[in-house]
């Protein structure tokens, strides 16, 4: 289980965090949805420990990540992969050795093992014949799934997502979203996926909660969040809602 | 490595604040440049297991350095050779040009000017990738998979650098001689056999192992400067192009000054 309990946080001079709390039950997956700059990224990087919070504790199992020795929050953070905004993939390396990396680093498999875990993984998120490639070559879609794979490689108990599907078309998008689902029901894993994507945070969402002003203004399951009465959930609804009509009429 | 998050100060309230902000920042950057060193020997024994990127830099630091540390090695010996050489002409002594090359060369120029090139090459490298790691989330996915970016990123290059540092000075050392040796056949009627005999007639060990301890030291000032710029950049593209600057200027600063403190204490 994860719990984020009354963080407070002030990067640049202004608060960017005025209270968060949140809990994220063991195999839900909850979306936080936001405007941009409303600090939804500072908040997963809180989750994992890379940022630290000027107040409130951030528990991993019941245990806080940022009070814990630099041992235990590394115990802790093993239970963690996270998906970056861009992929994150080692410019150096080709997809195999990117996704292999947290296995040769971190366990002590053979590399036939590790071959095998590798391709496996590869292939959950379609990539699979794809491992030398550079990152270079990739394109946006395949650069978040290859970080996907790298994110599950040693199948994490808690996945974060940083904008899954921002900068994808609408298609890409909607496979990233499906893939999110897939590994929840496969892997029963954790998740925290981080997002302003409406339709995506509706397709994936146990839980959907809305970060505006560094608080959780709202906090429901997806089809509750739809008919929110806060009004400015209502507007990033609306707002999206008027967009697909737009295209749409 | 301890992450360091995103700072934001007030505009200072006069020239004096402003002046006394960038002493402490840039103490502080010091100290954590110590830091980082500290934590990169700490790593030092683990090398072999990261054998893969430690040969990668091995060939970024030392092979594909070779060709423009020879050339300009090459022409520093034959500018010695020619302006200490066309003096001692004038006095009949231009048979001593050997040991002015292979002393200037092996005391402080071979080092000197390897250092130097690998700061700007190298060192400027290392920075700009290691700064686009940094604000591109690699270093922060690094992180996250629980890999020490340090053990990871830095210590292969201090490794490499290490050992590439000193025996490019060798390389540079010999080059340099050798192009002196050339100046003085063809310009100042110095056999190739006179001028060998007299570059090696004051040329004792001091001398080579005192340039060697120069460049290896050289070497570590400009990996971790060039390392922790790299890891400390931010803000993007303008924050890359700021720490390469940044790692450049300060090597080079610290590359002379370091130099002048080693030649005072040995000599």
């Amino acid at each position: 289980m994860l719990e984020l309990r009354d963080i407070h946080k002030e990067l640049g001079g202004r608060p960017v965090l005025a209270g968060v709390s949140l809990k994220v039950e063991r195999g839900q997956t909850l979306v936080i949805l936001g405007p941009s700059g409303a600090g939804k990224s500072v908040t997963l990087q809180h989750l994992v420990g890379l940022l630290r919070p000027d107040q409130g504790q951030v528990l991993v199992d019941g245990e806080d990540i940022h009070a814990a020795p630099p041992r235990e929050r590394e115990r802790l953070r093993n239970k963690f992969g996270m998906l970056f905004q861009s992929g994150a993939l080692i410019a150096w390396m080709n997809v195999f050795d990117n996704v292999a990396l947290p296995l040769y680093e971190k366990t002590r498999l053979g590399d036939a093992e590790i071959r095998a875990i590798v391709e496996r993984r590869l292939q959950l998120v379609g990539l699979e014949g794809q491992g030398e490639k550079m990152p270079a070559e990739l394109s946006g879609g395949m650069r978040k799934r290859a970080g996907l794979a790298r994110a599950i490689v040693r199948d994490p108990a808690i996945i974060l997502y940083d904008e899954p599907t921002s900068g994808l078309d609408p298609v890409l998008s909607r496979m990233i979203d499906q893939l999110i689902r897939d590994l929840q029901r496969e892997l029963k894993v954790t998740s925290v996926v981080v997002t302003h994507d409406l339709q995506s945070a509706i397709l994936v969402a146990d839980q959907v909660a809305m970060l505006y002003e560094g608080r959780i203004v709202e906090l429901a399951p997806p089809r509750q969040f739809l008919a929110s009465g806060h009004p400015f959930v209502r507007r990033f609804i609306d707002a999206q809602f008027a967009a697909r009509e737009f295209n749409h009429p | 490595m301890k992450v360091h998050e995103p700072e934001y100060w007030a505009p200072p309230a006069n020239f004096l604040a402003a002046f006394g902000r960038a002493g402490l920042l840039k103490t502080r950057n010091a100290g954590r440049a110590v830091f980082l060193l500290l934590e990169a020997c700490f790593w030092l024994p683990d090398v072999l297991a990261r054998r893969r990127e430690f040969v990668r830099q091995i060939i970024i630091c030392g092979i594909k350095s070779l060709l423009v540390t020879s050339t300009v090695a090459l022409f520093t010996g034959m500018i010695l050779a020619l302006q200490a050489g066309l003096v001692l002409k004038d006095y009949g002594q231009q048979v001593q040009v050997g040991t002015l090359v292979s002393q200037s060369m092996c005391r402080e120029m071979g080092p000197f000017m390897t250092a130097l090139i690998l700061a700007a090459s190298v060192g400027a490298a290392m920075a700009a990738e290691l700064g686009t790691m940094t604000v591109s989330e690699e270093v922060a996915a690094l992180q996250v998979m629980s890999i020490n970016p340090v053990r990871f990123l830095v210590m292969p290059r201090l490794a490499a650098m290490i050992l590439a540092c000193p025996a490019l000075t060798i390389f540079s050392n010999v080059v340099g001689i050798l192009g002196g040796m050339l100046v003085a056949d063809t310009q100042l009627g110095v056999s190739p056999q006179a001028y060998y005999d007299n570059a090696m007639l004051y040329l004792h060990n001091k001398e080579v192992y005192v340039g060697l301890l120069k460049a290896l030291v050289f070497g570590v000032i400009l990996t971790i400067v060039a390392c922790h710029a790299g890891l400390s950049a931010s803000n993007g593209a303008v924050g890359v192009g700021r720490a390469t600057r940044q790692a450049v200027v300060t090597s080079f600063l610290l590359i002379l000054v370091s130099g002048y403190v080693i030649t005072r204490f040995f000599y």
